[in-house]
C-alpha cells in the first residue's frame, strides 16, 4: 500500500462517482460540470502512468476547450435553469437492467482474462516515460512507426471542421 | 502495484455510466456529454494497455492523442447542429425532433 497506490484509489474512486453522477443528475449544466471532473480525473490517470503531454492534451483539449463549448452552447441553447425531461420508470429500468449486464459481462472477462503484464511495469512510480522530443521525432517522421500521414489527416478534419461548423450554424 | 485491471474497471464503470446515459437522457446535449464519457473511457484503455502491456511501443499513446482530436472535432460540429437545431425548433429535446420521421 503505497502512496501511488492510494493516489491511484482516491482518483479511480472520483472518476467512478462523477461518471455515474453525470448521468443522474437532474440539471443539464450540473451534469457538464461533473464531466469536467471526470475529465480532471482521467488526466490525474494519464499523469499517475508517466503520460504528462498525454495528461496535459486531455487537460487543455477536454477540460479546457470542449467543456467550455459545452457550457456555452448549454447557456445558448436551453439555458441553466433548463432540467433534463422526465424519462419513464420502464424506460430507465430496461436501460438500467442492460447496463448492469453489460457492466457484469466486461468485468468478469476482464477480471478472468490473464493479462501479461510487461516485466518492471509498476514497481517503482514511473517518470515521464515518452518525452516531448520523442513525440516530435514520431508525429513528423514517415518511416514504419512514424504518424505523419494521421497527423495531416487530422489537420484536414480540423480544417474541415472549422468551415463544416462556420456554415452550418451561421445565420441565414 | 497497480494492476492493468484496476484501471479497466475504472474505465468499465465510465464506459456503462456513458451508456446508461445514453439510453436514458432526452435532450441532445446531454446525450452529447454521455458520448464524450464513453470516448473518454476508450482513451484511457488505450494508454493503460499501452503502458501496462507494450511500455516499449508507442501505439496505444498517439492513439488516444488522435482519439483526442478528433472527439474535439466531432463535439464541435454536434454542438454546430444543436445551435441549428434550436435556432429552427426552438427546443433542442429528442421528441421534437421529428421533421425527418416518416
Amino acid at each position: 500500500m503505497n502512496a501511488e497506490f492510494i493516489i491511484f484509489l482516491v482518483l479511480a474512486l472520483f472518476v467512478a462517482v462523477f461518471s455515474v453522477m453525470t448521468v443522474t443528475t437532474k440539471s443539464i449544466i450540473r451534469a457538464a460540470t461533473y464531466l469536467l471532473f471526470v475529465l480532471f480525473g482521467t488526466a490525474g490517470f494519464y499523469f499517475l502512468m508517466g503520460y504528462t503531454f498525454l495528461g496535459s492534451v486531455q487537460v487543455m483539449v477536454y477540460a479546457g476547450g470542449i467543456v467550455v463549448l459545452y457550457v456555452f452552447s448549454i447557456l445558448l441553447t436551453s439555458g441553466a435553469k433548463d432540467t433534463l425531461s422526465k424519462v419513464s420508470k420502464g424506460k430507465i429500468a430496461a436501460s438500467l437492467i442492460s447496463t448492469l449486464v453489460g457492466l457484469a459481462v466486461v468485468l468478469f472477462i476482464v477480471l478472468t482474462h490473464q493479462f501479461k503484464t510487461a516485466i518492471g511495469v509498476g514497481d517503482e512510480p514511473c517518470e515521464n516515460l515518452i518525452t516531448i522530443d520523442t513525440i516530435g521525432q514520431f508525429m513528423l517522421s514517415t518511416d514504419k512507426a512514424g504518424y505523419l500521414l494521421p497527423f495531416e489527416a487530422v489537420s484536414v478534419l480540423l480544417l474541415a471542421c472549422i468551415i463544416g461548423g462556420l456554415v452550418i450554424a451561421r445565420k441565414r | 502495484m497497480i494492476h492493468v485491471e484496476y484501471y479497466l474497471i475504472v474505465s468499465a464503470i465510465m464506459m456503462f455510466a456513458g451508456i446508461y446515459g445514453f439510453l436514458t437522457r432526452r435532450s441532445t446535449l446531454a446525450i452529447l456529454l454521455s458520448i464524450e464519457l464513453m470516448l473518454n473511457s476508450t482513451d484511457l484503455n488505450f494508454a493503460v494497455f499501452n503502458r501496462m502491456l507494450f511500455p516499449e511501443g508507442h501505439e496505444g499513446y498517439f492513439f488516444a492523442l488522435f482519439s483526442i482530436a478528433i472527439s474535439a472535432a466531432e463535439s464541435a460540429i454536434a454542438i454546430a447542429i444543436m445551435i441549428n437545431i434550436y435556432r429552427n425548433l426552438r427546443s433542442i429535446q429528442v421528441k421534437h425532433l421529428e421533421k425527418l420521421k416518416w
